[in-house]
């Protein structure tokens, strides 16, 4: 299985990423957002960090960089792409995900371990794993997803909530809500669940003596699924 | 000639430093406040002395850059 990390001016998730994709069995690349196009990749990842210096808005120049092309074509044709905090941020701005990332309501950047309810009922990216809930890391300032009221239920009708911030036990409610996005969004697919954009991080928590290991069955369960 | 661009949020959207600023200027005994929403300010000079042609420009940049129209709206001055 092949993979592809882009690397952007200001990523800072991209090696996490290439270390943890690698420890599953991925055959991993690294490339430049400058580079013409994407080479042959069973799967796209957009890295965590501050592209492009977080400037305009996060992920607003990164979505008009030059490989950004190439990645929209491919999520076009089906093929797999992960945004991960400011890749999702980037995938909202490039309008393959919808809705908007706006500032955490108590305008706090997070730092912290959190638990999210996965929703495992059609994606590659969740289905067969046996946890409901994972434990895993959050490090943003601009992650409280926002959309209209119809978009929500859009969202709701199509399946397309990938997974929510809950408690340890799945609950879903507003107090483990850490920056106030609707109905605690962490992450969504868009319509055809072959791309996922979420804020947390399974990419930290793939070793135990690091920080948690919950990250480990997202990575072993894509590539499952992949081949 | 020079175009000037305000992006604002779009009512509704939560404006949270909008919301900082008001307190901090509560705090500073200005008590008749009954809003403060925040945007941002764009300055662009292009080299088109047509002004709606300018314009019409500087529109096509705020819908495809400078503004998301999930959350904000411009305003060409």
């Amino acid at each position: 299985m092949k993979s592809s990390v882009i690397i952007f001016p200001g990523s800072n998730c991209d090696r996490d990423m290439d270390v943890a994709l690698k420890k599953f069995g991925f055959k991993n690349q690294m490339v430049w957002h400058n580079d013409p196009e994407i080479p042959k990749s069973d799967l796209i990842v957009l890295p965590g960090g501050f592209s492009y210096g977080d400037y305009l808005r996060c992920g607003s120049i990164a979505a008009k960089s030059k490989i950004i092309k190439s990645v929209i074509d491919f999520a076009n044709s089906g093929g797999l792409v992960i945004g991960i905090c400011n890749g999702f941020q980037i995938l909202i701005e490039t309008g393959l995900l919808p809705g908007a990332l706006l500032t955490n309501k108590y305008l706090k950047f997070i730092c912290k371990n959190v638990f999210v309810k996965l929703n495992k009922d059609e994606s590659k990216y969740f289905k067969n794993i046996k946890k409901n809930v994972l434990e895993l890391h959050i490090a943003h300032n601009d992650g409280n997803y926002f959309c209209s009221k119809d978009e929500v239920k859009s969202l709701e009708d199509n399946n397309q909530i990938a997974v929510n911030y809950c408690g340890q036990n799945g609950e879903v409610t507003e107090q483990f809500n850490p920056n106030g996005s609707i109905n605690n969004i962490a992450g969504i697919f868009n319509k055809n669940k072959n791309i996922i954009g979420m804020m947390p991080h399974p990419e930290r928590m793939i070793d135990k003596c690091l920080s948690s290991n919950d990250g480990n069955f997202f990575f072993e369960n894509l590539i499952q699924n992949l081949k | 000639m020079k175009v000037k661009v305000i992006v604002t949020l779009k009512d509704g959207v939560l404006d949270p430093q909008g919301k900082a600023i008001q307190q901090t200027l509560n705090g500073m005994s200005f008590s008749d406040i009954k809003q403060v929403r925040q945007g941002k300010y764009f300055d662009i000079e292009v080299n088109i002395e047509d002004e709606k042609k300018a314009k019409a420009n500087v529109e096509e940049m705020c819908k495809k850059l400078l503004a998301n129209l999930v959350i904000e709206d411009y305003k060409i001055l």
